[in-house]
């Protein structure tokens, strides 16, 4: 009777034990999949990126503990439509801030446009958390192979000579492109005419084409194309590792930052809670290191900085800063 | 000849699993309303992360492939297309099914799509750099002539009326230019915040096309076992087939010729290259007025010309790293995963997998055509399939496609709202396909237009007007609009001289 007991018992606590050891495992966030929206169509720059950061969220290791996110993938969901705007503004309406739906963000890129549409757009840095960056891509001028031009100074002459018919591309409104051609027209003292080509692809289409006379391109694309092209400058403070040769925009003259840097990373809705904000933010940027994924990042050409959260907070207020008086005289 | 050398590479067992897995499964997925050959191939990309750079292309080669085959099947059986590049097949592939020719038309398409996508393929083979640089050339001025050409094929669209046509066409115009200016950024005739990011164009599609079928199919139900109007089902030999679809030579080759020019230029993709083909095709024929009706040539043409568009809408993205159409955009990325940068290192140094993918897509349009004609038998269950059953499955498919698209619900309202339009428009005798290509062709239209203005500043006139691809594409819109409008007065004199005579 007693054997019996004592073995009921043990039962009984192997039951206890295994159905208590379940919901403890369970409630440690997330214990769901985690959504993603990227506010740009499959196939671009910013989504092809976006899928190899997160590819290693649901990572095991070798005894079959969860390496990243508890086991948990995160999925990427399109939302494209006029330059982010309409993926973004999705997100900030109908996100829920529970930690499984995050978005990823492209800085200038919001940031501007909640400056110079203050009523069509919804988000600004002030709704939004966010939990790490994963990569930088400089703006870099570039013009075709046959193009006249061979440096900084023949473009600024030429545009100066000749105000407003120097063309060149970008991707969109208010995205890096736009904000270097600003830059570069501010620092130069001249009046380039820049047309937004929906798409940095497409906008470099346009000066492998000789459509445009010059272009602002991400360095990343540019970099792949390099036989049909010419890069006259970047536009960071410093040169880049891909392109040593390339000079900066300060090194020929100009007087442009870094503030057209296309930043990418990972943000949540405001209201998310802070130990899930906290876990993500420890989370993610060891996910983004991941072997596999730096290998991914740099076969693909596309350049990492990976940066905290505290970091990103403190790059958007400083941008949040620039920009607004960059872009104050195109206010709409 | 090194094409030839790599041949070896594709028939390992991996890759030969592959294509085969990835052309039935791109054949499922292509006749999925909403599953458009964009979002199979992006689909699919996470999987290539863990697999050899080789495999991982040679099976978005394959879907790729097989999905712009496998949308002419819901197209031709249930009058949907499976994608926006399937628009011209069902103009004559659903009458010939409900004629109870769909074995005929599946069969027609299969072989057709074979005989384009591989002429396609060759030309990617061969012709790779000159074609590249006819890419190059078309900048926004060129596309909205192109984009103009298209829309003068919308007369002849209009389901018998070219007056009705026209209107619904306009419609689609104006319907393409809600929500956001593609260019410059504006906020336009945006009603609801459901149509906050415009009207996409798989959403229109399925309304246009699935909505009013589901509403007829309802209207038309009986209790118990009624079907679809088809008429008894023909069998029809594989071969006769073949024999038949082989004569008919200049549909095909009409087809084959546009898909592959449509196929190189930047950004046209397989949308317009089905309807170029189908307009030219009827405007050639001698007797155009079968067109519409079940004429063979119809499905022939479109089908032929679609997948033609395949292989050289590769030769810019694998030269310059530029897609020709939006699918070879999201393979830009299946490269890139792989370290694969398009340019001429991608046939010296990167050869062994670039000639293997470009020898599996011709090995694919052989898969595709097997199975392809492999289902066309099996179609005729569709036509014994119950209304009540198909109006539920056919509403399921739509609703679940549409919100797959970009997970939105404000596209499933939209896509319901055009649908009913559509059901009270087409009893008045205005068909959806005119009203679908405005939708497309206005977006095309406007966003080269605005770039060609902002690129020529106070020169616009002599930017669009002059260059050489321009001009000849301005000549064409010329012939097209005038032979319509020669066509309309034919049909009106006969129409009087009836009228007289009766």
């Amino acid at each position: 009777m007693n054997i019996m007991r004592e073995k009921f018992s043990r039962i009984m606590l192997l039951c206890a034990l295994s159905m208590g050891l379940v919901p403890v495992a369970m409630a440690e966030y997330p214990e769901d999949v985690i959504r993603m929206t990227v506010a740009y169509g499959p196939g671009g720059a910013t989504d092809f990126q976006a899928r190899i950061v997160t590819m290693m969220a649901a990572q095991v290791d070798k005894e079959g503990n969860p390496k990243y996110l508890n086991g948990q993938p995160i999925v990427v969901l399109n939302r494209p439509g006029a330059g982010g705007q309409v993926g973004w503004n999705s997100f900030v309406q109908k996100a829920r801030p529970d930690g499984y739906e995050l978005a990823a963000y492209n800085v200038p890129h919001f940031i501007s446009q909640s400056i110079v549409f203050p009523d069509k757009v919804k988000y600004n840095i002030n709704n939004l958390e966010p939990i790490a960056n994963w990569g930088a891509d400089p703006a870099v001028l570039i013009v075709n192979k046959d193009s006249p031009f061979n440096s900084v100074k023949d473009v600024v002459e030429y545009a100066r000579d000749n105000p407003d018919k120097l063309t060149v591309s970008g991707a969109g409104l208010y995205v890096g492109h736009h904000i270097a051609a600003l830059q570069f027209d501010r620092a130069a003292g001249v009046q380039t005419k820049y047309v937004p080509a929906g798409g940095g692809v497409k906008g470099l289409q346009f000066v492998l084409g000789s459509q445009t006379m010059a272009g602002w391109n991400n360095l990343s694309d540019a970099f792949r194309s390099q036989d049909r092209l010419k890069i006259l400058a970047v536009a960071d403070l410093q040169r880049n590792d891909f392109l040593p040769d390339v000079p900066t925009l300060k090194e020929s003259g100009l007087d442009v930052d870094d503030s057209s840097v296309n930043f990418r990373g990972i943000m949540a809705p405001k209201g998310t809670p802070a130990d899930v904000l906290q876990t993500l933010a420890d989370k993610v940027p060891a996910m983004f290191k991941d072997g596999k994924v730096v290998k991914k990042m740099k076969a693909g050409g596309s350049p990492m900085h990976i940066m905290s959260r505290e970091e990103v907070q403190a790059m958007w207020k400083e941008r949040q800063t620039y920009l607004t008086d960059l872009l104050k005289d195109l206010r709409k | 000849m090194e094409f030839l050398h790599y041949f070896s590479e594709v028939f390992t067992w991996a890759n030969i699993t592959i294509l085969v897995l990835g052309t039935v499964g791109g054949l499922l997925l292509g006749a999925t309303p909403g599953l458009s050959p964009t979002m199979a191939v992006a689909l699919l990309i996470p999987f290539t992360f863990h697999m050899e750079p080789a495999s991982s292309l040679v099976m978005l080669g394959a879907v790729y492939t097989a999905t712009v085959a496998g949308g002419a099947v819901s197209g031709i059986l249930v009058n949907i297309p499976g994608a926006p590049a399937n628009i011209a097949t069902i103009m004559d592939g659903y009458p010939m099914a409900k004629q109870g020719k769909a074995v005929q038309a599946l069969h027609y398409c299969f072989i057709s799509s074979f005989v384009g996508g591989f002429t396609g393929v060759l030309l990617l083979i061969f012709f790779t750099p000159p074609l590249a640089d006819l890419a190059l050339k078309f900048g926004p001025a060129e596309l909205f002539w192109i984009s103009i050409f298209g829309i003068t094929i919308i007369a002849s669209l209009g389901g018998g009326s070219v007056v009705k046509g026209l209107i619904a066409g306009t419609a689609g115009l104006w319907l393409s230019t809600i929500g956001y200016n593609p260019v410059l950024g504006e906020e336009r005739f945006v009603f609801s915040e459901h149509l906050a990011g415009g009207i996409h164009i798989i959403a229109a599609l399925i309304g246009l096309f699935a909505i009013p079928q589901v509403l007829t199919l309802v209207a038309q139900s009986r209790l118990y076992k009624d079907t679809l109007e088809f008429a008894e089902l023909h069998s029809h030999g594989v071969w006769q087939s073949f024999i038949y679809n082989i004569k008919r030579i200049r549909a095909l080759t009409i087809g084959t010729i546009s898909g592959s020019i449509v196929g190189v230029i930047p950004g046209a993709g397989g949308q317009i290259a089905g309807l170029v083909a189908y307009d030219q095709t009827l405007k050639m024929s001698k007797d155009p007025s079968s067109f519409g009706k079940g004429n063979p040539d119809g499905v022939i043409a479109a089908e032929s010309a679609n997948n033609a568009m395949v292989g050289p809408s590769l030769v810019p993205l694998l030269t310059l790293g530029i897609p020709g159409s939006p699918t070879a955009a999201v393979l830009l990325g299946g490269l890139l995963i792989n370290g694969l940068f398009p340019g001429p290192d991608l046939f010296t140094i990167h050869g062994a997998v670039t000639w293997t993918f470009i020898d599996s897509l011709l090995v694919g349009q052989v898969l595709m055509l097997v199975f392809g004609l492999l289902i066309a038998r099996y179609s005729g269950f569709v036509a014994h399939i119950p209304n009540h059953t198909m109006a539920a499955a056919v509403i399921v498919l739509a609703i679940f496609g549409t919100y797959s698209v970009q997970n939105s619900v404000s596209d499933v309202w939209v896509m319901l709202a055009l649908g009913v339009f559509m059901y009270y428009a087409s009893r008045i005798g205005f068909s959806p396909a005119p009203l679908v290509l405005g939708l497309i062709l206005g977006q095309i239209t406007e966003t080269n237009f605005l770039q060609g203005r902002l690129i020529a500043g106070d020169e616009a006139w002599s930017y669009f007007v002059s260059g050489g691809i321009s001009q000849i594409v301005i000549a064409l819109c010329i012939v097209s609009i005038t032979y319509s409008i020669y066509n309309e007065r034919k049909v009106i004199i006969r129409r009087r001289e009836e009228d007289a005579a009766s």
